[in-house]
């Protein structure tokens, strides 16, 4: 589903990304862990073609990026730490003004099926404004879905949540944004990472490291696998 | 250690000597003007830095679209040059004019089609300085300064045409139009298209300065990245 | 589902709409420019001792001076609804040209500033009983005037919105390279005040089309540029 080649991204004299190799399989959910700076947020908004790579192949959906960046973007969902919503709208005003964006036939009925789908159906009506931080990231990523993409990739979906608003996002991550998709993540919080990826990649210095199956974790757990990772 | 061309330390040398003889041209060579008397000598120092004042300006926004096409830095570093350049020449211009409109129009400054489209490029030129200075990515520092250059490029040819709708008092030299006309005699057409050569080769020996200056600007954070890694 | 990419012209009435009901509810950015267009009107008044014979002269330029001013309110503002909450990264993200965005922005913009003016000339024509003002000329001219410094104030929006000095730097970029706009319309609407013939304003006009259409063209080419990374 996505095929990263010898990915190279500079910006000015820095070099961010040397030659990062990555691939997903349709249905895979990878989680992309790292320190601060290792290049995982430049990676992603790659992936989602709102930066440009300096050099190398990059495949989303069978499509290259840049060149045929449109059709990468109607096949992908992007949810990241900031809410991408407008909070002088209404909850449903929202969710129409992508699902036009994208172009979306019956908007109405998706409108409706997508916000049931993220819980704040009986909150249509309510400017987002008025909304908790956990209410718009569910809201985020009902923004996300409204056009069923293919791929999805979360950055960082928890900043700023407390331990209900995560364990309530968690449930929306899996059943409405991680079902059926592929799925790529970026987190810093290793037991939820842990929780619902099935592939761990660590990317350190500009390259994956090391990349291990949830399977392969069995005698170990993810902050050992982590920490072993970063010192190699 | 990368040590300064031979053919630049040449341009140096060449550059000091022209503007010598171009000096020695417009105050001594030249005759006095009639109607204006002394004054008038700065008339050529005056035509040759905005000479290549405006050379730097079309430059700048040849590059811009240079730069946007193929993203190659270099056009970015020409770019800069032309602007700090040229904005040093520009500023020249403007104090030159007005020591010669004292005497000339009694008055220091008049708010005419070229003082003002002189003025308003100056005033672009370091809203381009201040744009750029508040960017830390070089490549979108790079990007927003050549479709900034690319813009201030466009405007100024209808800033001056919408100018010249209001009032005009400034002698026209070459071209023609309205206007009060400057009558040259044969030395002071010596004078004054050696003033334009004289200051291009000052240009372009500046020009070759600040690339160069650029160019190692970039290689020692290119060291410095190598050193924190 | 399938899914088509929105035509161009759905997708920038879709910006549009979401702007304008975002607007009609919060009010923030009109309520702002509104209350700014007075007090400025209300300095002019004082500092320009707005009596009927100044007011023959100045009218237009107070007008244009306002809407020049309110405008860069709104614009910034604009601009910085979709930068704070990464909404700006939400429309890059939708599968429609980049240059969607940039008229859809643009179209807002314009609406904005439009309405603004809708409630400023009716009022100074109340206050200061000037009838004149209401010719469809006038408001043909500040019509034109304000699609050309909305089309390059959105252009320019999008990229200070971006840099570390952010609302400081939108003016400094946008005035300089708006002179032409502003100056013409100054001059085209002055002399229909003082009941020019057609004949005579005709320049200024043509000036304001030829700019209206270059930087509109020139917008649409590099706004990619400035939001790509």
């Amino acid at each position: 589903m996505i095929e990263v080649k010898k990915l190279v991204k500079r910006f000015g004299l820095k070099t961010i990304l040397r030659g990062l190799d990555f691939s997903v399989q349709p249905g895979e959910f990878v989680a992309l862990l790292g320190p601060n700076g290792a290049g995982k947020t430049t990676f992603l908004r790659i992936l989602a073609t709102l930066s440009r790579p300096s050099l190398g192949l990059v495949q989303v959906a069978g499509h290259n990026i840049p060149n045929q960046a449109a059709e990468v973007r109607a096949k992908l969902g992007v949810v990241s730490h900031l809410p991408l919503l407008y909070p002088d709208l209404t909850a449903e005003e929202n969710i129409r003004f992508y699902g036009r964006m994208y172009g979306i036939p019956d908007l109405e009925e998706r409108v409706t099926e997508v916000l049931e789908m993220v819980g704040l159906d009986n909150r249509r009506k309510d400017l987002v404004r008025t909304f908790s931080r956990g209410m718009q990231q569910r809201l985020a990523i009902g923004r996300a879905v409204v056009h069923d993409p293919e791929v999805m990739l979360f950055d960082e979906p928890y900043t700023g949540l407390d331990q209900d608003a995560s364990e309530m996002l968690d449930e929306v991550l899996r059943s409405v944004a991680a079902k059926g998709r592929t799925v790529v993540m970026t987190s810093h919080d290793l037991a939820r990472a842990e929780d619902l990826a099935t592939r761990f990649d660590i990317l350190s210095r500009g390259v994956i490291a090391t990349s291990a199956k949830h399977e392969d974790l069995k005698n170990t757990n993810l902050l050992a696998f982590y920490k072993k990772s970063l010192e190699a | 250690m990368q040590t300064k061309p031979l053919t630049l330390k040449i341009l140096d040398v060449a550059s000091i000597i022209v503007l010598a003889i171009s000096t020695y041209l417009a105050l001594v060579f030249a005759p006095t003007e009639a109607v204006m008397g002394d004054v008038q000598r700065v008339f050529y120092f005056h035509i040759g830095t905005a000479w290549v004042g405006l050379v730097g300006f079309v430059l700048a926004a040849g590059t811009g679209i240079a730069y946007l096409v193929t993203k190659d830095m270099k056009w970015d570093r020409l770019e800069v040059a032309a602007v700090e350049v040229s904005t040093v020449f520009f500023f020249i211009t403007i104090v030159l004019g007005s020591i010669w409109a004292r005497p000339a129009w009694n008055t220091w400054w008049t708010w005419d089609p070229r003082l003002t489209t002189a003025a308003v490029t100056e005033l672009i030129y370091i809203a381009f300085f201040m744009l750029r200075q508040g960017i830390e990515d070089p490549e979108r520092r790079a990007r927003f300064g050549a479709v900034y250059a690319l813009l201030g490029g466009l405007s100024a040819p209808i800033t001056f045409m919408v100018i010249r709708l209001f009032r005009t008092i400034h002698p026209i030299v070459v071209g023609s139009g309205q206007g009060e006309k400057l009558p040259l005699t044969s030395d002071m057409r010596v004078a004054f298209f050696f003033a334009l050569f004289a200051f291009t080769v000052i240009f372009i020996d500046l020009m070759w300065h600040r690339i160069r200056l650029g160019s190692l600007e970039e290689k020692v954070e290119q060291l410095k990245l190598n050193v924190s890694m | 589902m399938k899914t088509a990419s929105p035509s161009f012209f759905k997708a920038t009435m879709a910006i549009v709409q979401k702007d304008l009901s975002a607007e009609l509810r919060s009010r923030e950015l009109l309520s702002a420019m509104l209350v700014f267009s007075m007090l400025v009107i209300l300095i002019f008044n004082f500092a320009l001792e707005l009596d009927p014979d100044v007011r023959e002269k100045v009218t237009a330029g107070v007008l244009w001076t306002t809407f020049a001013f309110a405008g860069t309110l709104g614009l910034n503002r604009s601009m910085a609804v979709e930068k704070d909450r990464g909404c700006m990264d939400g429309l890059l993200l939708a599968p429609v040209d980049r240059s969607a965005i940039f008229f859809g922005k643009a179209i807002s913009n314009l609406a904005f500033m439009l309405i603004v003016e809708a409630i400023v000339i009716p009022l100074y024509g109340l206050l200061y009983n000037e009838t004149r003002i209401f010719q469809p000329g006038f408001l043909g001219v500040i019509l034109l005037g304000s699609i050309g410094y909305i089309a390059v104030g959105t252009l320019l929006s999008a990229m200070s919105v971006q840099t570390r000095t952010r609302d400081v730097l939108l003016p400094i970029l946008l005035f300089p390279v708006a002179v032409p706009v502003l100056l013409a319309s100054v001059k085209a609407s002055g002399g229909l005040l003082a009941g020019a013939e057609f004949a005579e304003i005709l320049t200024p006009l043509n000036l304001l089309i030829v700019y209206d259409v270059v930087f509109i063209a020139i917008s649409f080419m590099v706004f990619d540029f400035v939001v790509e990374e």
